[in-house]
């Protein structure tokens, strides 16, 4: 979600502007010392993603029977080859956390984003317009809640096959209506403030008020949706692998590591544990940078 | 009584005018928020349309903008039915007719800058107030307009929420003049300021009009703030205007006996004309029920005060 | 002047003050700043007197008014200083349970917004009897009974018909009304009204204030009235005092504060408030 593009509005003016302030901004964003380690943390996992195959002791599907279910190396009967133990086909946790990042960062951000988006517009129209469109378009809604999610996801793959795309499209189609419901009440109350009267009444067109006046006063609460949005679809995404209409058995995915990793749970704890770590600090992170974003975008939270 | 009245005086040029405007809400048995007014206002004139909550005067103020559309009747804005316009038309006239809402906490966009929100008319009426050159002009304007109402051209970077009410008031009035309107509808301009600032808000709107020839529509309940700016005034009352008229003759020979309670409504800023004075008048039949409570006036808050339900 | 003074028995100097605000210093602690909102009050409000307290927005009004229940919102307030006397007893001194005993009972308030300080959900006959189940253990009967009486007198028609009513069902006067009815049920000694009319049209502000005037006249009650309207004070109070910036600049009778001001900033004030003159 691209929390701060709101801060750049169409006006010519204020672009200019915006150049000046943005260090204050960022300034307010580096004094919260929570937001900076957030920040880190999800610019490790990033990095992680991106030269998994740099960082990663192994490969993370190269199975070894032998060396099945072996603790971390700082348990009893670990050892520095694998970190983080292996997991019942042998596999190196580590390896796998590592590449497991790539997969469950990209479904965590599309479906978010893609849900983010269709929900916003949706809202955005409805809450605007009301009348007829909104009538349309909240029944809409009522008919994709009530539609069960796994039915949809097995439409989808049976139709298109299964992917990480179609995970993405799946999660983010899934998602968009608690998007859609917010930005809607939130509208249908800034509709009646002055200034979207006195945008109406100077003659600014739908759209411009749309973009300019509605959206960037959504932006908080969507950002709230959006960072437990992410950490819910690294989880859905396991859900969906886990019934086979996911991604394929050999990407490696922190949801389908967690899955595996419950049948072991009383024996073999740490193979549904360091994904499950993995999951919590990333939704962690999102979360926290995203209520930094938020403040920082609110033009009264760093100036006075 | 005199609601056909609504003609202006001969030596004006009529710049708006509302003839048989009705609205009605929620279908059947829905209200009538507007009920049949008709009314002009001449070019360079200072209309004040008077009513207390309720009274239908926001309703008409947003037909007259064509925010909302009339269940029946016609607004002309010099002559053209804005109702008969394309939506392309009537964007276009709009930069004609611009408006300064009552809250100034309110009717400004918290994310915008100053210079964002006084240029927003340019923005949507100068095409070439957009892209890369028009910043630079745009910026100049601005500036200059800021200092037109009393504030200084340096503060565009900065946000509503760094001013006071008065200051707020004064951005708003910039942004309505940043085309040169021929209108401008003032909606309760200082109703949300306290007296000092409302005082020099009324100062400004006066200067600018004189300078610039504007016409204006200023709705309000103050009848003292009316007295000051208005050459005529329209007295509004659940949907209809009961009377209208030049300004001192309404204020001083009422025609319409809820003019009239209106007036009378006023406090008093003077202690001698208050309620000491009607306690006063009144202290000779009240005197054997003088309690110790100060002054006399038992007479008042008896039956007369039954009313305030709606 | 002096014509008028058999009307201003309230405002004499010998009279017993029933509320006395001393030296009064009210902070707001803010992140990073702290707001010396009333900085040194002193205020005296004696038996059966309207004292007005008048000022801009900021001028510490409010603060002062909400001091003498303790009402500010604590933190980010704090009691810096002085003194509210109030039956020989520091109000700022006394527990919250001490204080509860005197809230609505002894000294009552009514704010500006009707609609905001009555509670929706609730119908507006049980708000008015609240207070007198809740101090005098009055029966539910009795308390009943005894609003029904609070609305009739407050001048509400059909008072048993309101009594059932929810506030939204009420216009913004008759809402008024009811939080007078509360605020008096109790048979208060002192009233606070914090801009009582504001909220309300003009023609409706003219009978809430003449209500009140009526109402303390039968009651000898003392009224502490909040406001920013110079119209309101002259047409209501006996004495004014002045607020600028926190600070009391000018009190006295309102006939020489409004025809003789000594603080530049009344004179100002005075000069900026807009008069209707029909002559």
């Amino acid at each position: 979600m691209t929390l701060t593009s709101h801060a750049a509005p169409a006006a010519g003016p204020a672009a200019k502007a915006k150049r000046g302030r943005r260090p204050a901004a960022l300034g307010a964003l580096l004094r919260n010392r929570l937001a900076v380690v957030a920040l880190a943390l999800l610019a490790v996992l990033l990095v992680a993603a991106v030269f998994a195959p740099l960082l990663a002791p192994a490969d993370p599907n190269t199975q070894d029977l032998l060396m099945r279910l072996k603790p971390p190396a700082w348990q009893h009967g670990g050892s520095t080859a694998h970190l983080l133990g292996t997991d019942q086909l042998g596999r190196d946790m580590l390896s796998r956390v590592i590449y497991g990042t790539r997969v469950s960062l990209l479904v965590g951000a599309g479906a978010a984003l893609l849900a983010g988006v269709i929900g916003t517009v949706v809202g955005l129209a409805a809450g605007y317009f009301g009348g007829w469109p909104d009538r349309v378009l909240m029944r809409l809604a009522d008919v994709q809640l009530a539609f069960p999610s796994i039915l949809l996801a097995l439409a989808i793959v049976g139709f298109f096959g299964s992917g990480l795309w179609y995970v993405i499209l799946v999660l983010g189609i899934t998602g968009w209506v608690s998007y859609a419901r917010v930005v809607r009440s939130e509208v249908m109350s800034l509709r009646s403030r002055d200034f979207v009267t006195e945008a109406r009444a100077i003659g600014v067109t739908d759209v411009a008020i749309m973009r300019r006046h509605l959206l960037p006063n959504v932006m908080a609460p969507l950002a709230t949706i959006g960072t437990l949005h992410v950490a819910a679809a690294i989880v859905a995404e396991a859900s969906l692998s886990y019934l086979g209409l996911g991604v394929p058995k050999e990407t490696v995915t922190w949801g389908s590591m967690l899955a595996d990793g419950q049948l072991y749970l009383g024996t073999s704890w740490w193979v549904a544990v360091f994904p499950g770590i993995a999951l919590m600090l990333t939704s962690l992170a999102v979360n926290i940078t995203g209520d930094a974003l938020r403040d920082v975008a609110d033009p009264k939270a760093y100036r006075r | 009584m005199t609601t056909d009245a609504g003609t202006a005086p001969k030596t004006r040029r009529p710049l708006l005018e509302l003839a048989g405007l009705r609205k009605e809400f929620g279908g059947r048995h829905g209200t009538v928020a507007v009920d049949d007014v008709s009314l002009t206002v001449g070019e360079g004139e200072t209309l004040a349309l008077v009513g207390e909550s309720g009274c239908g005067k926001t309703t008409l103020t947003r037909l007259l903008l064509r925010l909302e559309q009339p269940t029946a009747g016609t607004v002309r804005f010099d002559g053209q039915d804005l109702g008969a316009l394309a939506p392309a038309e009537l964007r276009r006239l709009r930069r004609q007719f611009q408006v300064v809402l009552q809250d100034p906490y309110s009717s400004m966009n918290p994310r915008l800058t100053i210079s964002a929100i006084v240029a927003e008319p340019m923005v949507t009426h100068d095409p070439e107030a957009r892209g890369r050159n028009g910043r630079r002009q745009i910026r100049e304007r601005v500036g200059a307009l800021l200092e037109s109402v009393g504030l200084d051209g340096g503060i565009q970077d900065r946000y509503p929420h760094e001013f006071s009410g008065g200051q707020r008031q004064r951005v708003s009035i910039a942004r309505a003049l940043a085309v040169e309107p021929r209108l401008v509808v003032l909606d309760e301009p200082t109703s949300a300021l306290d007296v000092s600032v409302q005082a020099r808000i009324l100062d400004l709107l006066a200067e600018l009009q004189q300078r610039r020839g504007l016409t204006y529509f200023f709705v309000s309940h103050n009848l003292a703030v009316v007295q000051q700016v208005a050459d005529r005034i329209a007295v509004m009352r659940q949907g209809r205007l009961v009377e209208v008229g030049e300004a001192a003759q309404v204020l001083r020979d009422p025609q319409h006996p809820y003019t009239r309670q209106l007036l009378d409504a006023v406090p008093v800023p003077d202690p001698r004309r208050g309620r000491r004075a009607r306690a006063a008048a009144g202290a000779d039949a009240a005197t054997a029920g003088g309690t110790g409570g100060g002054s006399g006036g038992a007479g008042h808050g008896g039956p007369a005060t039954a009313g305030g339900g709606r | 002047m002096t014509t008028d003074k058999p009307m201003t028995t309230g405002s004499k100097p010998t009279a017993e003050p029933v509320l006395e605000i001393a030296d009064l210093s009210v902070d707001f602690r803010l992140d990073t700043t702290t707001v010396h909102a009333v900085r040194g009050v002193g205020l005296r409000l004696a038996q059966g007197e309207t004292l007005a307290v008048v000022g801009e927005s900021g001028s510490g009004k409010t603060a002062t008014a909400l001091s003498v229940l303790r009402l500010n919102p604590q933190p980010p307030c704090v009691y810096a200083g002085g003194r509210i006397l109030f039956d020989g007893r520091d109000l700022l001194t006394l527990s919250e349970k001490q204080l509860g005993a005197i809230r609505g009972q002894d000294i009552a308030m009514v704010f500006q917004d009707p609609m905001t300080s009555l509670d929706p959900l609730r119908r507006v006959g049980a708000q008015v009897a609240e207070v007198l189940r809740h101090h005098r253990g009055l029966s539910r009967a009795e308390a009943d009974a005894a609003a029904v009486e609070a609305l009739d007198e407050v001048g509400i028609p059909d008072p048993e018909r309101r009594f059932r009513q929810y506030p939204h069902e009420l216009s913004g006067g008759l809402r008024q009304r009811v939080m007078i009815a509360g605020a008096l049920v109790g048979r208060p000694r002192v009233l606070i009204a914090d801009e009582p009319t504001t909220a309300l049209d003009v023609t409706v502000q003219r009978q809430i204030l003449d209500l009140l005037v009526s109402l303390q006249e039968r009651h000898g009650m003392a009224v502490l009235l909040i406001t920013h309207d110079l119209g309101v004070v002259a047409e209501t109070a006996d004495r004014v005092a002045v607020m600028h910036q926190g600070r009391v600049v000018e009190t006295g009778d309102v006939l020489d504060v409004f025809h003789r001001p000594a603080d530049d900033y009344t004179r100002r004030l005075l000069a900026a408030t807009p008069r209707l003159e029909l002559a």
